[in-house]
């Protein structure tokens, strides 16, 4: 039993909790009949309380982090889930092979990845990363081992994916990777003034652009802000980028990132990084940029943060935003990291995959008691536009809204391995409250 | 390079040999479980290295040491080879058992000594390599809550620094590696001493790196070397006050 408690990445909700590490197969049968309900634990990077058990008892997979097999022929990978991405990337990139989607840090688990369902920065053009995903292995308390893909234990498969670890613990990961010629990206950045122009530059750049994403300045009027748009270089070195930078080496006593400011750096950061211009990065910063500073999460103060990220479907999305950013200004918040994200109409095989056709917005605020009252009236925004919350960031989502947005909910929990069970599960379907 | 790493499947022996694959050397792996063993070696494959051979040997069987190193050593010089086995009891247990305390001596210092006994002269005729030997922070001093497993350590480090002075005259190199709480199978459970604990991929960066440089000893983290310095130099008379 591990001695630290191992928190979500907002630390909010912060509740005690505790891990046994699994680091061979055998590990996770003895340990998953040894406890009532337990959930897997793999790097904390989800925000809320979907990493959290409902029995405070988690499993790690740290040590199961091993390849099974490797083709790189066909760039196909065989590895154990607890490998994180980082890994991955290191195993890869020389041999010229890339994970055909990326979320926007490297320090997750490739369960953690499965489980969520992640996206990253080119979701119009490869849709999720459950999309890649040949086969997964399973542990279930009550079936044993099993292999699932999209066509072997098809149900299962479809609930795994982005099923928040609750349909067997995910053991082992076989991808389809995606070749590439250079490590390096070439970029381009360009300034908007409003939303519309924000979907109607996506429009654009979408059809020639792998990855694209927006920094917002949530305190602008129009919803100014400025796009990125990336490709991988058609030739060049497969180097692995270096590990991390600085860290914040301690949580100071109270949140850095508040009205000040937020309110300081937003236009600052329209101004600096606003200009029009081209140039080639390494894929790291391209992709990762918070992966530098380590826990940057430790900002926010002993009180932790609350990200807030919807999806709003195609038709009324700029309309909606603005009122969301309308909500926000008047409630006298403000987020200092605002990202948009334009997301495409490749279908994820998972029955809880968060993105729709639309556009996702992600918001992060410093935890406050007055945030309950902006979430409400933010949900109700985002439901009256047929949108939905992304339960790996989540904290706060009634039942409600929940359940709205995923009507397939009922069909994970005929699916769920009774062995498991998160804090975020029973939150909003109401499973094993007494 | 050719690399012998016995106790492969332990964590730290992975994680070092996960950085000489990369690097494409030739792997020679040891340990009990065959199995498992055939987990590691799928593993080290695919990073780089140039060859992964698997010889599955029961260490506490001193019998059998000889077959396996005799293969391991026909096929070519090793260069380097490291000794990662161990094992450790429940201490609370072992302090009043013998038979539990006995079997842990069994592995970590009578097969360790049996081991190294037979690499000497195979190192000593190739007139060249290093050998790495995975010690404890544990060995500088016996503490009442684990001093079973301390004296095992212990003998070990004695045999080892009198083995370094001999091999030196072949040109031999042997490197006592002491690293302190690392959080594997074999910890699994336990508290960790003075709340220090590191993982076994920070240990294998620094075990890598000694042994690149031909170092004679190291503690790994390095901050267990002051610690450890104090802890040796602590009067008896205060050392036996502290019950930890």
């Amino acid at each position: 039993m591990s001695a630290a408690t191992l928190p979500s990445w907002g630390r909010y909700p912060a509740t005690d909790q505790r891990g046994r590490d699994c680091h061979w197969r055998e590990d996770i049968e003895r340990q998953l009949g040894a406890i009532d309900t337990t959930l897997v634990y793999g790097q904390g990077r989800s925000y809320g309380d979907v990493c959290q058990a409902s029995s405070g008892r988690v499993l790690r997979l740290s040590g199961l982090d091993r390849v099974l097999a490797a083709d790189w022929q066909r760039g196909v990978l065989r590895v154990e889930a607890g490998m994180t991405l980082e890994a991955l990337l290191a195993l890869c990139i020389p041999r010229g092979w890339f994970p055909p989607v990326v979320p926007g840090t490297r320090q997750v688990s490739l369960g953690g990845a499965v489980a969520n369902d992640v996206h990253g920065k080119n979701h119009h053009r490869r849709g999720t990363f459950g999309r890649h995903v040949r086969k997964l292995t399973l542990y279930r308390s009550d079936r044993g081992w099993l292999e699932c893909s999209p066509e072997l234990e098809q149900e299962l498969f479809e609930a795994t994916v982005g099923g928040l670890g609750l349909t067997g613990v995910i053991a082992e990961v076989e991808l389809a990777l995606m070749p590439i010629r250079s490590s390096r990206i070439t970029c381009f950045q360009t300034r908007f003034g409003s939303l519309d122009e924000f979907a109607a530059l996506c429009t654009d750049l979408d059809q020639t652009h792998e990855y694209t994403v927006a920094w917002l300045d949530c305190q602008s009027e129009a919803g100014r802000g400025v796009l990125s748009a990336g490709n991988h270089c058609d030739d060049g070195e497969l180097v692995v980028a270096p590990g991390r930078g600085l860290g914040i080496p301690f949580t100071p006593p109270l949140s850095l990132v508040n009205r000040l400011s937020v309110g300081l750096m937003n236009p600052l950061l329209y101004r600096l990084q606003g200009r029009r211009r081209r140039a080639t990065r390494d894929y790291a910063p391209f992709f990762f940029p918070l992966d530098n500073i380590r826990n940057w999460n430790r900002l926010y103060g002993p009180r932790g943060f609350q990200q807030y990220q919807c999806v709003i479907p195609a038709g009324d999305a700029p309309g909606a935003i603005a009122t969301l950013l309308q909500q926000i200004r008047r409630h006298r918040q403000g987020s200092f990291l605002s990202v948009l994200k334009p997301c495409g109409d490749l279908r994820s095989p998972g029955l809880l995959s968060f993105p729709l056709p639309g556009i996702s917005l992600a918001l992060d605020f410093p935890w406050h008691p007055r945030l309950a009252a902006l979430f409400a009236t933010l949900d109700q925004v985002v439901a009256e536009a047929g949108g939905r919350l992304y339960p790996a960031k989540d904290a706060h989502m009634s039942a409600d809204l929940f359940q709205a947005g995923y009507p397939a909910w009922e069909r994970l929990e005929t699916l769920r391995d009774p062995a498991l069970l998160s804090r975020f599960w029973q939150r909003v379907t109401g499973v094993g409250r007494t | 390079m050719r690399v012998l790493v016995i106790g492969a499947n332990s964590a730290i022996a992975r994680a070092c040999a996960r950085r000489w694959a990369a690097r494409g050397n030739d792997l020679l792996l040891v340990a009990r479980n065959a199995e498992r063993l055939a987990r590691t070696a799928a593993d080290l494959d695919p990073r780089g290295t140039g060859s992964v051979l698997q010889y599955p040997l029961d260490l506490d069987r001193i019998d059998d040491h000889e077959g396996v190193l005799r293969s391991c050593f026909e096929a070519g010089p090793v260069d380097l080879v490291l000794v990662a086995h161990g094992s450790m009891a429940d201490q609370a247990l072992a302090r009043d058992d013998s038979r539990l305390a006995l079997a842990d001596l069994h592995t970590n210092a009578l097969a360790t000594i049996a081991l190294l006994t037979n690499l000497a002269p195979r190192l000593e005729r190739q007139g060249h390599g290093r050998l790495a030997v995975i010690s404890s922070v544990a060995g500088d001093r016996g503490r009442p809550s684990n001093y079973p497993y301390a004296a095992g350590k212990a003998a070990v480090d004695a045999f080892c620094e009198g083995l370094r002075g001999r091999l030196f005259q072949s040109g031999v190199g042997l490197t006592l590696i002491r690293p302190g709480r690392v959080a594997t199978p074999m910890t699994e459970g336990l508290a960790a001493p003075l709340g220090l604990q590191t993982t076994p991929e920070v240990v294998a960066r620094d075990i890598v790196r000694a042994l690149d440089r031909g170092r004679d000893t190291l503690y790994t983290p390095r901050y267990w070397a002051p610690i450890m310095w104090l802890i040796r130099h602590l009067p008896t008379v205060l050392f036996k006050r502290l019950d930890f």
